[in-house]
């Protein structure tokens, strides 16, 4: 039952996504301004700075993020369709859990138009090491979603949702970007240091854990007033 | 999930604040199976807050509401509640279909298609069914909208407003589907400030006016006449010295 | 207003007053001089401003799942001394860090965890002032989601880099200097009791305001 809430509320974000392609093209073009505006900002006589790229590319993963998240709740408040959701009687966290992966799956799309840009525009060897850079990518953007859909899920009643999503969000999720900054940078040396990566990625799946269970918990709480 | 099973609910001296605006206070009555009740009153009576403390979305800031002899609460209570909100509570970017199924599925029911496909069968719209929600008419959301209030068959149905956007063959077909789920046994609640259309079908008329209840009836006939008296008769007692009326 | 609150401001008053003769008195540190003393009000603001942090997490994760609105002034008054000691301990912090570290600021661990920190409490007033009715749940679940959030930022910029005098120099101070810090600790800290228990009563008086229109029943 509760995995079938997941996949039905993860296939109706995904269908709804398809049909208007509305999020994914006005954050991945966002996401692309930004990065750059900071090769505007960064890049001096053709060459960016060291660890630059890293940066850079978690930037527009964040700021992109935050766009989508905002967008895709906002989409569930035109019709009220958050308060039919709420009214059926599926467990709220299967709720938490689809909206979730939607983000996450959404996220994960945009980077990887990402992520070859930046490599692209910056002389970064992003591409060596895949396998490494998609488990730091993946833990990251998880550690990052998850804290982002319960804020964004919550913020729906709210006045002045749309400010103060990046206000809670950006002071919390500040070890996901540390983590998935200097992990990406570890990545971009010549000769890359795996315990320095081991750490970081550790750090990012507890981080994870802790943040998925606790928003799993507080979900309900969260959502009924 | 089992739905909750109760043939009467009691609404008893609930009062719902927001900060210091007062949306309700005091109010009761009872509402029974097979039995239609109106909820009447201009707008910011209270009657969407009313009917929300019924969906569960609000929890009243003081009294009580009891489905059936009480007990009943949760997921199990969510489960025999259905309610046709304010605005369609559809997604407009997919079909009608879709839309039915999805809801079906929160609703635990096995067979998303065939229940989908009943749905639409009485909403009328059995050829539209692989239609966009955003390219129909309001009446056509309307009755969708209905549908998917009603897919798991729930015995208590709040309904706000229903009348909104309905042309008069729509509302008479409206009416006629209320009535049945009242011959079905369901306790039907519903909120309106259109008088002309709920004539005739309600068993039960509660009177709200600024968050209170001025005037219960069974039974009602000419309700027209009984709201402009009553509404007159309660404007001249507020324009006495009141300070909590602001 | 409580038996105590009287006395316990007046003595609070008598011991800041004292305490700036205290921290006069005390010996110059060799290496730092003058500028040492910031001290006697960086540590104590520090740790109340850590104290408020913790009362202000508790009390929002009783809240959450108790429903208790005792609970949630308690937290919300704790939230705005927490903004108010964050505040002074990182004006405080780079007094001292420009003699010792020769710099305003430093990106060490304890200094930017503490940024951030006061950052989170910060944007928790910002949802209370703007986030309109029912914000008083959602700032409950932004605290709790802080104090999860602790260890994780302290390990992070810890991995980032880190230099900062260890506390475990305080318990072995010298008489001269470790008196007028723990004076001026104890003032901070009766400060704080006195301005949460005031801040407090402010949200107490307002409920009962609403309480009162709206039981004015007519």
């Amino acid at each position: 039952m509760f995995g079938r809430i997941v996949w039905l509320v993860l296939r109706k974000d995904f269908m709804i996504e398809v049909r208007s392609l509305e999020t994914a093209y006005t954050m991945l073009f966002f996401a692309i301004s930004c990065v750059l505006v900071f090769a505007f900002a960064l890049v001096q006589e053709g060459r960016a700075p060291e660890g630059g790229a890293a940066g850079i590319l978690w930037i527009a993963i964040a700021f992109a993020g935050t766009l989508a998240l905002g967008r895709t709740f906002e989409r569930e408040r035109q019709a009220e369709t958050l308060r039919a959701l709420l009214l059926a009687p599926a467990a709220r966290p299967a709720v938490y859990l689809g909206k979730l992966l939607g983000i996450v799956a959404l996220l994960s799309a945009a980077e990887t138009v990402l992520v070859p840009l930046v490599a692209l525009l910056f002389q970064a060897p992003l591409l060596a090491h895949p396998i490494w850079l998609a488990l730091i990518l993946l833990t990251g953007t998880v550690g990052f979603a998850a804290v982002g859909t319960l804020f964004a899920a919550m913020l729906i009643r709210a006045r002045s949702r749309d400010v103060l999503l990046p206000v809670l969000l950006y002071p919390i999720t500040v070890p996901v970007i540390i983590a998935g900054v200097r992990a990406t940078s570890v990545l971009l040396e010549p000769d890359v240091n795996t315990g320095f990566l081991q750490v970081w990625l550790a750090l990012l799946v507890c981080f994870d854990v802790v943040f998925v269970t606790l928003a799993l918990w507080t979900f309900e709480p969260l959502m009924t007033d | 999930m089992t739905p909750a099973d109760f043939d009467h609910l009691t609404v008893d001296d609930v009062s719902r604040h927001f900060g210091r605006r007062r949306a309700l206070s005091h109010i009761s009555f009872r509402a029974d199976r097979g039995a239609i009740l109106g909820l009447l009153g201009p707008n910011g009576a209270g009657k969407s807050t009313m009917l929300a403390l019924l969906a569960t979305l609000l929890r009243p800031t003081s009294g009580r509401i009891r489905y059936g002899d009480g007990g009943a609460a949760g997921a199990a209570l969510r489960a025999a509640i259905g309610v046709l909100g304010h605005d369609v509570f559809l997604y407009p970017e997919l079909t009608a279909r879709e839309n039915l199924e999805f809801f079906a599925g929160l609703y635990g029911i096995a067979d998303l298609g065939a229940a989908a496909s009943r749905a639409l069968e009485t909403a009328g719209l059995a050829g539209r069914g692989n239609d966009a929600v955003s390219s129909f008419s309001r009446g056509m959301r309307q009755r969708v909208a209905l549908e998917r209030a009603l897919i798991h068959q729930p015995r208590l149905v709040l309904l706000d407003e229903p009348f909104t956007g309905l042309d008069d063959a729509s509302a008479e077909a409206l009416g006629r589907r209320l009535t049945g789920l009242r011959a079905g046994g369901a306790i039907v609640i519903l909120a309106t400030h259109d008088l002309d259309l709920a004539q005739g079908l309600l068993d039960r008329a509660v009177f709200l006016r600024d968050g209170r209840v001025v005037h219960a009836a069974d039974r009602p006939d000419a309700l027209r006449a009984m709201y402009r008296d009553l509404m007159a008769r309660v404007g001249t007692a507020a324009d006495a010295p009141d300070l909590t009326s602001r | 207003m409580p038996k105590w609150f009287i006395p316990l401001a007046i003595l609070c008053g008598l011991m800041c007053a004292t305490a700036p003769i205290l921290v006069a008195q005390a010996p110059y540190e060799s290496t730092m001089g003058l500028v040492q003393k910031v001290f006697y009000v960086h540590l104590p603001s520090a740790w109340m401003f850590l104290l408020a942090a913790i009362v202000c997490g508790i009390a929002s994760v009783r809240y959450l799942f108790g429903g208790d609105s005792r609970q949630d002034r308690l937290a919300w008054a704790a939230a705005e001394l927490a903004v108010l000691f964050g505040v002074v301990t990182l004006v405080t912090g780079p007094l001292w860090a420009r003699k010792a570290w020769g710099v305003w600021w430093q990106w060490d661990v304890r200094l930017t965890a503490s940024l951030m920190g006061w950052m989170v409490a910060v944007a928790y007033l910002l949802l209370r002032k703007y986030g309109g009715p029912g914000s008083d749940k959602l700032a409950a679940g932004l605290a709790l989601f802080g104090m999860a959030n602790v260890p994780f930022v302290y390990i992070s910029v810890n991995y980032w880099r880190t230099i900062h005098p260890t506390t475990n120099v305080v318990p072995t101070l010298p008489t001269s200097f470790g008196v007028p810090l723990w004076f001026s600790a104890a003032a901070f800290l009766l400060l704080f009791v006195l301005l949460l228990r005031l801040r407090m009563r402010l949200e107490e008086q307002r409920a009962r305001i609403d309480a009162l229109y709206l039981s004015m029943d007519t």
